[in-house]
């Protein structure tokens, strides 16, 4: 018996049709399937945030949500959304905090920080803490992370 | 050294580092990223008691499970790969059992791999994982340090006779006659929890045997290269130039990615056995168990005093645990080690008798992470300083004062041994005062306390071992290199290519070598590309940890960015038909050294050197790929200092602490990067913290971990981290051209004494203490006597 199942979504634009195990998780197929390395799995229990991922248009954790769940979803990672240059001055932020340092965390901040600077462009510096808090970096202690969104948020409010 | 003073340097410039721009667009290559044909993936069998007998293991229906290609247990692969045993030399008396990379005939921790089930992929290894029957006779097992040596507790390798893994008794000076003649002596138990790095990628290790060529190709998430080339060389029977380790890009390292881990030896041993490229990616739930955890101390600290404040002499009990088996080959004597000998650096006084046992016990093996033994040492060492001062009623910035090796006293060599050129902790004292206004802050604590609000300032001087030479492994027999060496080629376009033996974990190392270069060598920035972490390319090198990368990577680049200089100068001369002492170069041009005039680019150089040497003399040979190395020969390590100061707010209703603002002040000498280096110091303070109030793995007396999924373990999060204020003192090494220090573990040195004493001065008008970390609300519930 063949125990995969059939399923279409659109990733990053581009439309994916394949047969998956019921019990891939989305993370893992946007990995390993579709080569899309750019989502990293830091616990797989839902709580590192490194997996972060959106799915019709709400950010999601990769590592909680099957694939078969996606069966006609829009996807977007970090590949897509960094290639149409929505989060251009962000990532500028980032770099020029220097907010990252090993990068693992990178992909699920920047998502993160992006959904929270859509629902509340003029985020607090303790909003920003609060949105980033599902979010683990083990490398920064989060002060350049909070600045470069803060700056970013500042940024856009000008803009 | 002209050459970074003078003209255009990019030393002591926030420089960005180039290479976050994949990192950003989610074009990193971790470990687990890379993919090869015919690749399969590895799951273990772990152990899930603490300790227990193997009595037998049935693989037949995991191998039956469709698409498992192989079940290996401990005993099969024993031909293929020799075991090893943790000790060194230098450690006098010091003892461990031989590990495998899977256990054979026993299990000595809970989580400990005993068998492979490799499959085509990583959820097919994982389901003939479930299918392995091991048939199990647990054995009364040993937790608790305190009685880890007591004839009646079992000892866990009968062939080592007891359960010491080993013993350290110092002296200095006559502490039990100070003792006997002082005003006032104060004696306190402290504990430290264990906890671990916590890398948000876990480890992750892709082997790829060829058969044909007997070349074993490894992908690595490793802060070490060279070092595990040589392990993997000798305990799988390879000559050393037929093991190439690669590593990407690593997702945090922090001390867990440079110890030799049973389950990546056994992934490496299963490609030779199965001629595939086999990958091992640990899950966060093995993590926790498996990856090397840290700390667990008691310390028992005793300090003597006269009425004036003078710090006579301070004896020290320090007990660790140290799991099953003493890790290989840096082994976990380290870190008791270092708590002993760093804990009284700070201060004048002579008199010092420090006693410290390491002993073994069921639990995850015990080993070096970041600031090895600092956290503990300082937070134990600062609170007694807060302490005499309370009860001396004496301010504790005074107190300090009085005690500190002063500046005139450099070079100083400590109670212990440890030799310091010059610290500064004086001006790291009065800079930490003055950008945390610190005086307003103590006023503004003291009018909250009759409104309930409790709040504490606590202070934390430390000292911070750096830049270590051959006396830390080489001496005692450890193939870690202490040296490293720095390869620059100039490109016919008249760039640089750049290869070091330190590596890159996101700390910024390829960017501050990048800067090194183009400052001593005379380029721009974006002319040079750094090459890190490729054995068979970088030159042989330790790599990156104990805060080695800048002392000596640094150095290394600097002397090899001097020796390219002068090379391409002597090019020039021959193609300007003058001396090269006429020349300079500057911003990758080539200058005449007295005007300033430009006389020729380097692709020009660059392309005559390479394309038309015959228009050069007949004599002249240009040699523009230069290598130069360097070790720290003149003094054992670079020992830095700093303070850091915690603002914490007690509520104690909850017994929650509120972390304010953090402030530290420190000295790496001269500063490359300043971003960079506040950076490191930054996320290095949050792993400090996490220490002193969230990280604990907790386990019960049958030794299972508790506390073993990211629910139950606490990370800090950025909603409860505080705003970080970070300032410098420089006090340049002269022992090294560049001056330059360490700078990567100054924050998780002083953070949990930081907190510690924070935490007890909020709660000092209560009466109330605490001395174990983390300080978790119950722990402060405990101390006001509310639990």
């Amino acid at each position: 018996m063949d125990p995969t199942v059939s399923i279409s979504l659109t990733v990053n634009g581009v439309a994916v049709s394949r047969r998956v195990e019921p019990r891939q998780s989305l993370v893992d197929f946007l990995r390993y399937e579709l080569e899309l390395t750019g989502s990293h799995v830091g616990c797989e229990h839902g709580v590192c945030g490194a997996c972060t991922v959106r799915v019709d248009g709400a950010i999601v954790r990769g590592c909680l949500m099957l694939v078969v769940q996606c069966d006609g979803a829009r996807v977007e990672t970090i590949e897509g959304v960094a290639g149409t240059g929505e989060i251009f001055d962000l990532q500028q932020a980032f770099a020029q905090e220097n907010a990252l340092q090993c990068g693992f965390c990178t992909a699920g901040m920047l998502l993160t920080a992006q959904d929270l600077l859509m629902r509340r462009p003029g985020a607090t510096v303790s909003e920003i803490r609060e949105a980033l808090s599902g979010n683990y970096c083990r490398c920064t202690g989060y002060h350049a992370i909070v600045e470069a969104v803060r700056k970013t948020a500042e940024g856009r409010g000008r803009a | 050294m002209s050459r970074i003073e003078k003209g255009v340097s990019f030393i002591g410039q926030s420089v960005p580092r180039p290479q976050t721009a994949r990192l950003l667009a989610g074009r990193g290559v971790f470990t687990d990223d890379v993919k090869l044909p015919r690749m399969l993936h590895v799951a273990f069998v772990r152990s899930p008691h603490a300790r227990a007998r193997i009595v037998s293991i049935d693989a037949a229906r995991a191998r039956a499970v469709s698409g498992v290609v192989a079940v290996v247990t401990g005993q099969e692969m024993t031909p293929f790969c020799s075991g090893w045993i943790g000790t060194l030399a230098h450690f006098q008396g010091m003892k461990s059992a031989m590990q495998r990379p899977l256990a054979v005939g026993k299990a000595s921790w809970q989580g400990e791999p005993v068998a492979a089930v490799v499959a085509e992929s990583r959820a097919v290894a994982e389901d003939g994982v479930s299918h392995v029957r091991v048939t199990w006779e647990p054995l009364p097992v040993v937790t608790d340090p305190e009685t880890a040596l007591d004839p009646s507790t079992p000892v866990i390798h009968p062939e080592l006779g007891d359960n010491l893994a080993f013993r350290l008794e110092l002296a200095s000076g006559d502490a039990e006659r100070a003792f006997r003649d002082a005003d006032l002596v104060i004696s306190e138990t402290f504990t430290m929890g264990r906890h671990t790095g916590v890398t948000l990628e876990a480890r992750a290790i892709l082997a790829d045997f060829d058969p044909s060529e007997r070349r074993l190709t490894v992908y690595h998430s490793f802060q070490a290269p060279n070092m595990m080339q040589d392990i993997l060389a000798r305990h799988l029977n390879l000559p050393e130039h037929d093991v190439r380790v690669i590593c990407k890009d690593v997702g945090g390292s922090f001390g867990i990615k440079v110890h030799i881990y049973p389950d990546e030896m056994a992934t490496c041993a299963l490609s030779v056995m199965l001629g595939r490229p086999v990958k091992f990616t640990a899950d966060r739930l093995e993590s926790f168990v498996s990856d090397i955890h840290a700390r667990e101390h008691r310390v028992k600290a005793e300090l003597a005093l006269t009425r004036d404040g003078t710090m006579l002499a301070m004896r020290v009990d320090d007990l660790t645990g140290i799991g099953p088996y003493s890790v290989y080959p840096r082994t976990s004597a380290v870190e008791g080690n270092q708590t002993v000998r760093l804990m009284p650096g700070v201060y004048r006084f002579r008199d010092y008798a420090a006693s410290l046992r390491v002993v073994f016990q069921n639990k995850t093996p015990m080993c070096q992470y970041r600031a090895v033994g600092h956290p503990i040492a300082f937070a134990v060492m600062e609170a007694m300083v807060d302490r005499a001062a309370r009860e001396l009623g004496l301010d504790p910035v005074a107190f300090r004062r009085k005690n500190y090796v002063t500046a005139e006293m450099y070079p100083h060599t400590s109670q212990t041994g440890y030799f310091f050129e010059r610290l500064s902790h004086e001006a790291a004292l009065d800079k930490l005062l003055e950008i945390s206004d610190y005086r307003t802050l103590c006023a503004e604590r003291d009018a909250l306390r009759p409104r309930g609000v409790y709040r504490g300032l606590g202070l934390c001087a430390f000292i911070e071992l750096t830049t270590p030479g051959p006396a830390f492994y080489g001496v005692g027999g450890a193939r870690i290199s202490s040296q490293d060496g720095c390869t620059i080629k100039l490109e016919p376009t008249g760039k640089l290519t750049c290869m070091t033996g330190v590596t890159e974990q996101g700390q910024g190392t390829d960017t501050m070598i990048a800067q090194v270069v183009a400052s001593t060598v005379g380029v721009r920035m974006e002319d040079v590309r750094v090459l890190t972490g490729d054995t068979m390319v970088s030159p042989y090198g330790g790599g990156t940890w104990a805060s080695r990368g800048a002392g000596i990577g640094g150095e290394a680049a600097l002397q090899t960015g001097k020796a390219m200089r002068g090379s391409i100068l002597r090019v020039a001369a021959a193609m300007l038909q003058c001396e090269p002492d006429d020349l300079d170069i500057r911003l990758g041009k080539i200058v005449d050294a007295l005007t300033g005039e430009v006389r020729l680019e380097l692709a020009e150089l660059g392309r005559v050197a390479y394309f038309r040497p015959d228009t050069l003399p007949k004599d002249f040979q240009s040699e523009l790929t230069v290598t130069r190395h360097y070790v720290p020969r003149h003094q054992g390590f670079a020992f830095t200092n700093g303070i850091q100061l915690s603002h914490v707010e007690v509520d104690v209703e909850t017994g929650f602490v509120r972390l304010l603002k953090h402030w530290c002040v420190e000295d790496c000498g001269r500063i490359i990067n300043p971003r960079l280096v506040d950076e490191q110091i930054r996320g290095a303070i949050v792993q400090g913290i996490g220490a002193a109030l969230y990280e604990h793995l907790v386990y019960d007396g049958a030794g299972q971990l508790l506390t073993g999924t990211m629910m139950d373990y606490l990370v800090p999060m950025a909603a409860e981290m505080p705003d970080i204020v970070v300032g410098h003192v420089e006090t340049p090494t002269a022992y090294a051209e560049g001056g330059f220090k360490g700078a990567g573990e100054a924050g998780t040195a002083g953070a949990p004494g930081a907190v510690l004493n924070a935490v007890n001065d909020a709660l000092a008008p209560l009466g109330a203490r605490v001395t174990d970390q983390p300080i978790t609300p119950e722990v402060v519930l405990r101390a006001l006597g509310k639990l």
